[in-house]
């Protein structure tokens, strides 16, 4: 067949490394609306649900006995469910419904009300809805921190450095799972060191989970999955009773805890009994509230590849984000697993999470390579960290994180790597050495660590999940090697633990050690000129990336002495030889000294003038004083032509050949991209102008076509015109000058 | 704004009142007294009356469910850790017979008083009963 060199290279695109299938509702594959989901509908007997959704009570599996006993505000049911799925959606979008008014009649929704809610609202009202019914009113970020070598000093390096990027939250896990108890300790650890009150975990298996909760080395837990059947539930090991239980026992212990859903799992184990994935969301989201769970992670997570194989797919996920916020929980948004290959593809989807926030944006930013995430490969890795803070700047949207300089995280890291080799030498762990420390405080990765003998790390680690030490023997062990500062924070989040403040709703502590949650900080957005926006000291710090430069600093190495050998005679007359006028900008060789592409400005009137003498033509030098711009400079020069013709030339280098009686704005040639322009394309500029003027066939100059130059140089052309603006004198006519200068 | 909510934070409305799952004021747990040796984990465990204050704050918050999630907290304190982590695997698919789950309902309910939880364990034992959850 014949082959399109266009599809060819199509062919070879990120974008086409995904795989993309057709829905087949039979077997779960279908995001939204599958021909078997059921109609809404709920029956009330006595106080009681005796039809969820089409369904018989004598036919409910568990999980519709947990919905209805448990998560449907029965005193409203019956009134939420009569109102039309359309008016939900119109509010969503609404600017004037608040947040309070949904939320009271959308705890008597059923999951195929929800579901059907979700059927009217397209992506952009999805973000409006998502902006409002979020319930914490700042949203915030969690970071993933792992490596492949399990590497404690490296683990503190990291989890010390995503504290001070700004991280609400640090989640690492674990390769071997005996590792837990040191992984979680070392996250601990370095947290603690880059700032007091960055909540942790280490996600593991459930009781193991629990237990390391109650040694105090993790501060929340948020791997609490739940399913939307029950085969699949009971298949995960778990029932919805005993997924609660878990919940109460945590909280017990002061540890707060989310619960993990998310689309896709239940066709991904074959049990999603035909329904679509979001109506299966919805079931989960519903048992999550019942359970009493104060929030959820979803968007998917590990599952994401597969609704974004389907049709709709970014657009479900963003409405399981926006259906747990209804249900008033606190959302970790997903954005954590690889879900694409493409760049753009990545962050487009990130947007519809980002531009309304959540109060998690990602459930687990990977701030490590993505060859050291332990969790699938992180969807965005610490290689996008400055496209990321780029990202904030330029829309003023608050992503949860803040630029740091290198020296910070330099510093910070090995603050954090220290730490951890006091600990493990103070409890009598295998040793962490000088050597290591000065590895993990300039490393990128796993790949920059020195190999650690892992066979006494996982014994030291069965004896010490065995034993009685806990975090109070951490913050000993800090107190005793000078790291007082890490154990004030340590011990702070024990004392935090018995208040309990943050078991509230999406609670995270700022940066003062204060809790934030939605009780005290409540979304109140209700349209423009509300809710949170970053303003004040977040703004500036959101703005001050180490790459934003001074305006100064572009304009410095442009400015020079000004050019002895030019020399201004007296206003410009009108020549009557043959010869070309070349018309310099008002700045040229005084106030600027350099072209943008950092020729000299003597250089440059040299090789011009070369060129028109190589044709045997004469060359008189003026200055325009009365305008900055590149055409009017050139056509000033042709008006005072003998030959009518004239060049143009302005400070940063920008060249025109202009004929007088062309219109001003038009021109014989034009070269706009000074940065390519070197000395020969201005003496071939030269040649050209004399050639005019002898009326000789003439062709065009060549010039490289570079289309990052104004991306690249776009700041320093503003600022370079600007200088040579800041010179126009409006009243002062053309100058006549003489360059000192000799035809080599 | 509802009293509860007036009260949130405890950490700095309630200091001086919050006591830790031990009985010791909130104010003894010191850098000083974990460096003498003087507190151990127990001491930096929450109290079950202060989760439910925080029961109260987030019922009246508009969070019922989570409201009640941490009133059956409140009364797990008591409970040492071995004895949740095994209630957690009784109520596991098919790991407990009814009765299993019956008796673990009235042990907690005679032993620690946790009725919330016992009510909760029976609700579990008639389902698993009615769906086929219990141990084969």
């Amino acid at each position: 067949m014949e082959r399109s060199k266009r599809f060819d290279l199509l062919a070879k695109r990120d974008i086409n490394k995904e795989t993309y299938v057709e829905p087949w509702p039979e077997a779960g594959l279908i995001v939204a609306d599958s021909p078997y989901d059921p109609p809404p509908s709920v029956k009330l007997e006595a106080g009681a649900v005796v039809e969820m959704d089409g369904v018989h009570r004598s036919d409910f599996d568990a999980l519709d006995i947990f919905i209805a006993t448990r998560a449907l505000d029965l005193d409203v049911a019956e009134e939420a469910m009569a109102l039309p799925s359309k008016d939900y959606a119109r509010m969503l979008a609404d600017i004037n419904a608040p947040r309070e008014d949904i939320g009271r009649l959308i705890a008597g929704c059923t999951p195929a009300k929800l579901t059907d809610i979700i059927r009217h609202l397209n992506v952009l009202e999805m973000m409006m809805g998502l902006a409002k019914m979020r319930i914490r009113r700042a949203p915030a970020n969690q970071a993933h921190v792992t490596n492949w070598r399990e590497h404690p000093a490296l683990l503190a390096a990291d989890a010390a450095e995503a504290a001070l990027r700004g991280f609400a939250e640090v989640e690492t896990t674990v390769r071997v799972a005996r590792f837990a108890p040191f992984n979680a300790l070392a996250i601990l650890v370095g947290t603690q060191t880059g700032r007091g009150g960055v909540l942790t975990q280490c996600s593991v298996e459930e009781s193991l989970g629990l237990r390391l909760a109650m040694k105090g080395l993790t501060s929340y837990a948020e791997t609490l999955s739940v399913y939307g059947t029950e085969k699949t539930f009971v298949d995960g090991d778990d029932t919805p009773w005993s997924k609660a239980f878990l919940a109460s026992a945590y909280a017990s212990r002061g540890v707060k805890i989310r619960f993990t859903s998310g689309t896709g799992s239940e066709a991904l184990m074959g049990r999603a009994e035909q329904k679509s994935m979001l109506y299966l969301e919805a079931r989960c989201l519903l048992v999550v509230k019942g359970a009493g769970s104060q929030g959820v992670q979803n968007g998917s997570i590990s599952c994401i590849a597969l609704p974004e194989a389907l049709p709709g797919g970014v657009r479900a996920v963003l409405a399981e984000n926006l259906l747990a916020s209804m249900l008033g929980l606190e959302v970790a948004a997903g954005n954590d697993a690889l879900a694409s290959h493409s760049s753009i593809r990545k962050t487009a989807k990130l947007m519809l999470q980002f531009i309304p926030g959540a109060d998690f944006i990602f459930s687990g930013y990977s701030a490590i390579p993505k060859r050291d995430n332990l969790f699938g490969g992180g969807n965005f890795d610490a290689e996008d960290f400055d496209d990321y803070n780029v990202l904030q700047r330029d829309m003023q949207v608050d992503g949860g994180v803040r630029p740091i300089t290198e020296a910070e995280a330099l510093s910070i890291r090995r603050r954090g790597a220290r730490a951890i080799q006091a600990v493990y030498r103070e409890l009598g762990l295998p040793a962490i050495s000088d050597e290591e420390i000065d590895a993990a405080a300039v490393a990128h990765g796993s790949d920059d660590m020195p190999r650690r003998d892992i066979v006494p790390d996982l014994e030291a680690a069965d004896a010490f999940m065995a034993g009685d030490d806990d975090f109070v023997a951490v913050i000993r062990a800090l107190q005793r090697s000078g790291f007082d500062d890490v154990a004030d924070n340590i011990l702070e989040m024990g004392r935090q633990r018995i208040a309990a403040d943050y078991l509230q709703p999406s609670a995270i502590f700022d940066a003062d050690f204060k809790v934030q949650s939605a009780i005290n900080d409540a979304n109140d957005y209700t349209g423009p000129g509300s809710g949170y926006r970053p303003e004040g000291a977040r703004w500036a710090e959101m703005q001050a990336i180490p790459q934003a430069k001074s305006p100064e600093g572009f304009v410095d190495p442009h400015v020079g002495e000004p050019l002895s050998r030019l020399v201004e005679l007296g206003p410009a007359a009108k020549g009557g030889q043959r010869e070309v006028v070349l018309a310099l900008g008002p700045a040229f060789g005084t106030a600027l000294a350099k072209t943008i592409g950092g020729l000299d400005h003597e250089a440059v009137l040299q090789a011009i003038l070369t060129g028109v003498a190589a044709e045997g033509m004469i060359a008189r030098l003026v200055r325009v004083y009365h305008s900055s711009d590149c055409a009017a400079i050139g056509y000033v020069g042709a008006r005072l032509s003998g030959s009518g013709i004239g060049i143009g030339l302005q400070s940063r280098g920008t060249a025109v050949i202009h004929q007088k009686d062309l219109a001003p704005l038009n021109n014989l040639e034009l070269f706009p991209q000074s940065p390519s322009l070197t000395l020969a394309t201005y003496e071939s500029i030269g040649r050209n102008a004399a050639r005019y003027a002898m009326s000789l066939p003439t062709v065009p100059v060549a010039v490289e076509i570079d289309n990052g130059a104004r991306l690249r140089l776009i700041v320093k052309t503003a600022l370079l015109h600007r200088r040579e603006t800041d010179e126009v004198r409006p009243e002062k006519p053309p100058q006549e000058l003489r360059f000192d200068w000799e035809p080599a | 704004m509802t009293e509860s909510k007036r009260a949130y934070p405890l950490r700095d409305s309630h200091a001086e009142r919050l006591e830790t799952h031990t009985g010791r004021p909130l104010s003894e747990v010191t850098a000083e007294a974990i460096a003498a040796g003087e507190l151990k984990g127990d001491d930096l465990r929450v109290h079950a009356d202060t989760l439910r204050q925080q029961a109260r704050i987030a019922s009246e918050g508009g969070y019922p469910q989570l409201g009640a999630n941490l009133l059956r907290a409140a009364e797990l304190t008591d409970l040492p850790n071995d004895e949740l982590l095994k209630i957690y695997e009784l109520l596991r698919p098919e790991r407990a017979s009814y009765d299993d789950l019956i008796k673990l309902a009235d042990y907690l309910e005679e032993r620690y008083d946790a009725r919330e939880n016992a009510a909760f364990i029976r609700d579990a034992a008639t389902t698993y009963r009615e769906r086929g959850l219990l141990r084969r």
